[in-house]
């Protein structure tokens, strides 16, 4: 499965909870806005991506996800 | 997410109920400071999301009762925060009264409220708040030092639950901790007065107080910068204009007592919790590694805000097959919807090993808690602490002994008598 994420800085609300859980792939920067580290994080940082795109409170943070081409 | 009622249509017409007489009143009372109360596992486990109560002044409003539901309305920008609003359900006689009083960003709209909020974000990252852990230790400790030093027993909410987040958020903004017995009183007066008048008094004994450390902030040479957020606040955003005095008040006010209040009451809801769970207490003394995990399953569990989540409909509102008119207010329910059985298995049972990030103890949408990751670390280290340095330490009177705050506001004690 590979996995792009995308974070809206308009839309950010900087709770912070997509650097608390994923990392490796989410920062926040000085102003406290989401910047994303990893757009197409490896298999081992994507539950913890997904995990994130899940619990971000103002949808900033878009996880995209496609089955491996057949 | 910023789903709308489009994305969810179902086939059906939506339910329009209409306003009963036999409506449950709301908010209730807890009896035992971790269940919910009787009436809010009525509500749970009722079939439809959203319900109608009857609260204090006689009017109506939606309670939201399952958690995909609550996450969708509080994503919803039909659903207004405006408090000073006259329909905006109020669930006490205090809230009322302070109805017409200038409000800090949590009762803004967008855009309004984002631009405030940015103020204020850059001190709450995830990096600043780390940076801040040894800070907190050591504030830990050092009341844990002088409690060891005075008992055994001890009043736990005033001897530690209660100074130690109120000193970590006095250093945060730059408010001398000296004046604690003055904020600390008034604060709990705001939240907690049984009227209105008292309500009103409280908020403008903190305004007095807050208004004169602004001012002496003014006058400082830099005005104020350096000294803590608010120090900044009144060198930067109030000294050009982006923020006015009566709003760096009003949102300095929010910070200090939403800044120790909550912490405080999670502290010794968390400890009589773990106490009455002697199972659960030995896992994490077995294994410490499980305590962030924990905290997550205290905030689900516990659920000390929850009135906090009240909107008002601006629009018509088709959610989950139910309708919401506009006018009508809708509270969201954070204990209520961090037990929702079809989101968190067993939801009822107090479980250390379930790290529940996705609770809504902290609210969601673009309110969500902007001190969520300081309570986090503070929470933290308090528990780590206690477990280290007091391993013996039990309630000193049985817990059905200890009086509850009411449903009306945090939830939590004001006394916890301990001892070890």
């Amino acid at each position: 499965m590979s996995m792009h994420v995308t974070a809206d800085r308009d839309v950010c609300v900087g709770a912070g909870l997509c650097a608390l859980t994923a990392p490796g792939t989410f920062d926040q920067d000085d102003d406290g806005l989401v910047t994303v580290l990893e757009p197409d994080p490896e298999a081992a940082d994507q539950p913890a991506a997904r995990e994130a795109g899940n619990l971000c409170p103002s949808g900033a943070v878009r996880i995209a996800e496609q089955p491996p081409v057949a | 997410m910023t789903e709308t009622a489009a994305t969810h249509q179902t086939e059906t017409a939506p339910t329009e109920l209409p306003p009963t007489e036999d409506a449950l009143a709301f908010p209730n009372d807890r009896t035992c400071p971790y269940r919910l109360p009787e009436g809010y596992t009525r509500l749970r486990d009722e079939k439809e999301p959203l319900r109608r109560v009857t609260l204090y002044d006689g009017r109506q409003a939606w309670v939201v009762t399952k958690h995909e539901t609550a996450r969708k309305l509080l994503s919803d920008p039909r659903l207004s925060s405006d408090r000073t609003h006259d329909d905006f359900p109020a669930t006490s006689p205090r809230f009322q009264g302070l109805r017409d009083r200038r409000p800090a960003f949590i009762s803004l709209d967008p855009p309004e409220h984002g631009t405030r909020r940015r103020m204020l974000i850059s001190d709450f990252t995830v990096k600043r708040i780390k940076g801040m852990r040894t800070d907190i230790e050591r504030i830990v400790h050092g009341f844990i030092d002088e409690m060891l030093a005075a008992g055994p027993l001890a009043d736990l909410v005033s001897q530690f639950a209660l100074p130690v987040p109120s000193m970590v958020i006095c250093q945060m903004l730059g408010v001398p901790y000296a004046d604690h017995a003055f904020f600390q009183d008034a604060s709990r007066r705001l939240v907690q007065s049984t009227d209105a008048a008292d309500t009103v008094a409280a908020r403008d004994d903190l305004d007095r107080y807050l208004g004169g450390l602004i001012t002496k902030l003014e006058a400082e040479p830099g005005g104020g910068a350096g000294q803590g957020m608010l120090g900044s606040l009144v060198a930067e955003q109030l000294a050009n204009g982006e923020i006015d005095r009566e709003e760096l008040v009003a949102t300095a006010l929010l910070l200090l007592v939403a800044g120790h209040e909550t912490t405080a009451s999670m502290t010794s809801l968390s400890v009589i919790t773990l106490l009455e769970h002697p199972d659960q207490l030995a896992a994490l003394r077995a294994d410490p590694g499980l305590i962030p995990g924990a905290v997550e399953e205290l905030l689900r569990y516990l659920a000390i805000a929850d009135v906090a989540g009240g909107r008002l409909a601006k629009a018509d509102i088709e959610i989950d097959g139910q309708l919401i008119r506009a006018g009508e207010g809708v509270i969201v329910t954070n204990s209520i919807a961090n037990r929702d059985g079809a989101v968190f298995e067993d939801p009822d049972t107090f479980d250390v090993h379930r790290s529940p990030r996705h609770h809504i103890a902290f609210g969601y949408g673009v309110h969500q808690c902007l001190g969520q990751n300081l309570a986090r670390l503070e929470l933290e280290v308090i528990l780590t602490a206690l477990l280290d340095r007091i391993p013996t330490l039990r309630l000193a009177v049985p817990v059905e002994q200890l009086t509850l705050r009411p449903g009306t506001t945090i939830q939590g004690v004001n006394e916890l008598p301990v001892t070890w």
